[in-house]
């Protein structure tokens, strides 16, 4: 068997870091997407650009401010070190905070659009039923764009664990705490060692694969009751 | 590529002689331009760590010349894997020994063209100005919470600066500390912005015009750690290339030496008597 | 379902509503559109909010139900307010029910999955009792196990009604709930509908530009256009003018308040009496005493100047012109007809006697060269036959 223990505990990490991302991206995401859906604020714009950055960012710039910003002199890490935390570079929570900023877009998007298909007439219905806005929300908006949180669960996890770049530039290559899969590999390959590097390759291909087959599988299932989101969708 | 176009257009007009003037002219006329290609232009494949003495070096050489160098600046590693698919570069600076000497048994390499051109000087080194003394006593103090290397399977400078720490003695109380940059460069960065402390980084990184440019430094006594030999070598697209060769005259000459060690490299010819 | 509640000052459904809205949003993409409507309507029975597309129906119904923000407007129901000021109650804290044009089942839920959502969120628990009774109003018992994207349209608003029924409002609000549906499935529901208006005790607003449902469903209407309220008043009053202030083309009439009074058994045929006179009408099974309402299309009136007998129409009236007006058809005319019972009134004082366009008088819809033959002026006493009677409820 050519994986190691290494590479066994890289493994281990990057699921860690996945669920532990995908988590709060969902938490974190779901009312971002849902403001972005519902609001014509000027900020609108602005926002959705920055939030949309890291998908067009090399990571390495999403990187090296990170470092930059996360360090003694940035101001998360003048924050973080004055609460007693240290610096958060080279760190499981630091990946985590790069992952956040770096998946956000592939979770906010899916959900956003699926808030943005239902237009405002579900809402408007159960309003008429005497649920609140709360409620609306758990409810009605919430099961209705379930389709778009399957997505943004899939896509935000499967681009952690293909995250790359980042990690590389604030990782610090610390086995069970940052050396994730991808940098993993990246030594192999760097070490010359081919035979492991095809071994962990090929899983995250096949990984990747599977996830996204099974998402496009899912979705096709799902077609039939995303017209009748569709058909649901109506102004007067 | 050219070559095989060549054959092609020599061997073509055998069968059909009609346009055999023509393609002999054509052929000629290619031959001619190959040549004066060949003969001003090279391309070098440069490990990250050299590529700003390589630049100064280039710089005179093309003043003194008139030729004109490509530099390809990257990891040694991946050069190494370019090289053996096929990567046309004429020659290869190695941060290490083993790549070159590896492409040599391979027979990618001009035979003898194989030389030792900088030896790397490993250095404590701190951004903050009084952090690091003149005896190194900040790595033996322990103090400090986070220590970047370079990533020792794949940098010199890593399997460097763990060797020293093993001689030190401090391999084990360091190992929690330790953060790995994936190449030297990298392991700078992390020191510079100040995510780690301390760095055992190279003296050619945080060298400037013969001292230290910021922060403080300890220089690593080269007892502690085998030397970090970078050699380099002529690649066989670079075999009959004129200007190459004048090259690889210039870089072994006292002047080049002397840009060389205003990077902070030491004299590799010292280095024979260091072992 | 009388709406005479003037005496309670408690009762009523008083509103008033001024703004604009920005082009974006109004439906006539040139310019804003602007509601301007103040009303006082019953506080019980059916009303019809009637109008061409585009007039205000719906937005004037979302304003009532807080759907559409509308700034510094007033609205009171049965004594409550809803909005007044800067105070304006959230959809979700007014008690109403609100029935959408198109089916807006939830498509995540199956049907008795959208009933539970109203039941869980109805301002008093509805008995098990009532839930069944509405289920039997509508008619869904057999499709609550379905999946609601498995309906039909017309099963789909059905639900939908149920669902806005037992919420239990106190005020329910109809928007079109026909108008996405097919003349079959309009005919599936709006048996329904009748039902539900005779059986339901609060007030309902039925949005429509339907003639037909208006004469079937409503007994108070609001006629908008352009934003503005330009009739209001007592349905079969309203309906029965020649100068409806909506062109209603073929589908000008009378509509009629009649009483059962006789059964014919032997010829299966009803007499139903109204202040003017009597219509014999196919017996439906209606009990001696029961109100109905007659539909007489102005289209379905002939006149003539003496009472032929040898005919086949059923119903022959005497009645008086009171009026001649332009039809919109350049080759017809409009007949107003006063029922004999008032002609001794009118032709008491013929000079100045402004005809009563009120209740109980016949529309005739008659080609120019008809009226031209029988030389018809006011005041003329003639025969009105009337060719087919609907009873609209």
């Amino acid at each position: 068997m050519l994986i190691s223990e290494s590479d066994l505990s890289a493994i281990w990490l990057t699921l860690r870091l996945a669920t532990t991302v995908t988590l709060l991206l969902l938490l974190i995401g779901t009312p971002l997407a849902l403001w972005l859906a519902n609001t014509r604020s000027r900020l609108k714009g602005p926002l959705s650009a920055l939030i949309t950055l890291p998908l067009v960012l090399p990571p390495t710039v999403l990187g090296f401010y990170l470092l930059l910003f996360m360090g003694p002199n940035g101001p998360l890490g003048q924050l973080t070190t004055s609460l007693g935390l240290g610096t958060l570079a080279f760190t499981f929570w630091g990946l985590v905070i790069a992952s956040l900023l770096y998946s956000l877009p592939f979770v906010v998007q899916p959900i956003q659009n699926a808030f943005a298909a239902q237009g405002t007439h579900p809402a408007e219905v159960a309003a008429t039923l005497r649920a609140s806005p709360w409620n609306t929300f758990w409810h009605v908006r919430l099961p209705l764009a379930k389709p778009g949180i399957v997505t943004a669960t899939v896509l935000g996890f499967a681009h952690t664990v293909g995250e790359f770049g980042v990690v590389l530039m604030i990782g610090g290559n610390i086995p069970g705490e940052t050396r994730v899969v991808s940098v993993q590999i990246y030594d192999h390959v760097e070490a010359l060692e081919y035979a492991q590097a095809h071994w962990l390759s090929a899983a995250m291909v096949i990984f990747s694969f599977s996830v996204l087959l099974a998402l496009y599988l899912v979705q096709q299932r799902r077609q039939t009751s995303a017209q009748a989101v569709v058909g649901l969708r109506y102004e007067p | 590529m050219l070559k095989a176009c060549l054959i092609q257009l020599v061997n073509a007009p055998r069968r059909a002689s009609v346009i055999r003037i023509p393609c002999k002219f054509l052929a000629l006329w290619c031959v001619v331009a190959a040549s004066i290609v060949r003969a001003d232009e090279i391309t070098i494949a440069v490990a990250a760590n050299f590529a700003t003495p390589m630049e100064a070096i280039c710089q005179r050489f093309e003043q003194d010349t008139g030729h004109k160098v490509h530099l390809a600046v990257g990891s040694s590693g991946k050069f190494f894997a370019q090289i053996e698919h096929g990567a046309p570069f004429q020659a290869f600076f190695s941060a290490d020994q083993a790549k070159p000497a590896q492409l040599e048994r391979n027979g990618l390499t001009v035979p003898n063209s194989r030389f030792t051109y900088a030896r790397g000087r490993l250095v404590l080194w701190s951004a903050a100005p009084e952090a690091v003394d003149a005896t190194g006593n900040a790595l033996k103090r322990g103090t400090y919470h986070k220590l970047a290397i370079a990533n020792p399977k794949l940098a010199p400078y890593g399997a460097a600066a763990v060797e020293t720490l093993k001689n030190l003695g401090l391999e084990s109380s360091a190992r929690k500390h330790l953060v790995q940059g994936e190449n030297i460069a990298q392991t700078f960065q992390f020191v510079a912005s100040g995510n780690a402390e301390l760095g055992l980084v190279a003296l050619s990184q945080v060298m400037r015009n013969g001292e230290i440019g910021s922060g403080s430094a300890w220089l690593v006594p080269e007892t502690l750690y085998s030397p970090i030999l970078q050699d380099a070598v002529i690649l066989v697209p670079g075999r009959n290339s004129a200007a190459l060769a004048s090259f690889w005259e210039f870089v072994q000459s006292k002047p080049a030496q002397r840009i060389i060690e205003s990077y902070g490299y030491a004299s590799p010819h010292s280095a024979a008597q260091a072992r | 379902m009388s709406h005479n509640n003037t005496s309670n000052p408690q009762s009523g459904i008083f509103g008033r509503f001024q703004f604009g809205l920005p082009p974006a949003t109004a439906k006539s993409d040139a310019h804003s559109f602007v509601l301007d409507a103040e009303f006082d309507l019953p506080g019980s029975g059916v009303t019809g909010i009637f109008g061409p597309s585009g007039s205000g129906k719906t937005t004037l119904l979302r304003c009532i139900a807080g759907l559409q923000h509308a700034p510094g407007a007033t609205l009171r129901v049965n004594g409550e307010t809803w909005q007044h000021g800067r105070q304006s109650l959230p959809t979700h804290k007014r008690p109403i029910g609100f029935v959408f044009q198109q089916p807006s089942l939830f498509p995540h839920l199956s049907a008795k999955g959208n009933l539970d959502f109203a039941c869980r969120r109805a301002r008093t628990q509805p008995a098990q009792a009532t839930i069944n009774d509405i289920i039997d109003l509508m008619g869904i018992g057999h499709l609550l196990q379905r999946n609601s994207t498995q309906l039909s349209g017309g099963e789909q608003q059905r639900i939908a009604i149920a669902r806005a029924l037992l919420i239990q409002p106190r005020l329910l609000l109809m928007d079109e709930p026909l108008s996405a549906l097919d003349n079959a499935r309009k005919q599936e529901i709006l048996p329904y509908l009748e039902t539900l208006h005779r059986t339901l005790d609060i007030p309902v607003l039925y949005v429509t530009h339907s003639a037909d449902e208006l004469a079937r469903l409503a007994d108070h209407l609001v006629v908008l256009d352009n934003g503005k309220i330009t009739a209001s008043g007592p349905a079969t009053e309203l309906m029965s003018r020649a100068d409806f202030p909506v062109p209603l083309g073929d589908d000008i009439g009378v509509l009629l308040q009649t009483t059962v009074r006789e059964i014919d058994h032997q010829w299966q045929l009803a007499r139903a009496d109204f202040d003017g006179g009597a219509i014999w009408l196919r017996d439906h099974g209606d009990a001696i005493g029961t109100d109905i309402r007659l539909r007489i299309l102005a289209r379905d009136v002939s006149l003539s100047r003496s009472p032929t007998e040898d005919t086949s129409i059923l119903n022959r009236l005497p009645v008086q012109v009171q009026e001649i007006s332009d039809d919109r058809d350049s080759a017809m005319a409009l007949i107003t007809l006063g029922a004999i019972g008032e002609v001794d009134r009118a032709s008491s004082n013929p000079e100045n006697a402004e005809p009563d366009r009120g209740t109980n008088a016949l529309l005739a819809r008659i080609t120019r060269r008809s009226l031209a033959h029988l030389q018809l002026k006011r005041g003329d006493q003639v025969w009105a036959q009337i060719k087919s009677v609907a009873i609209a409820r």
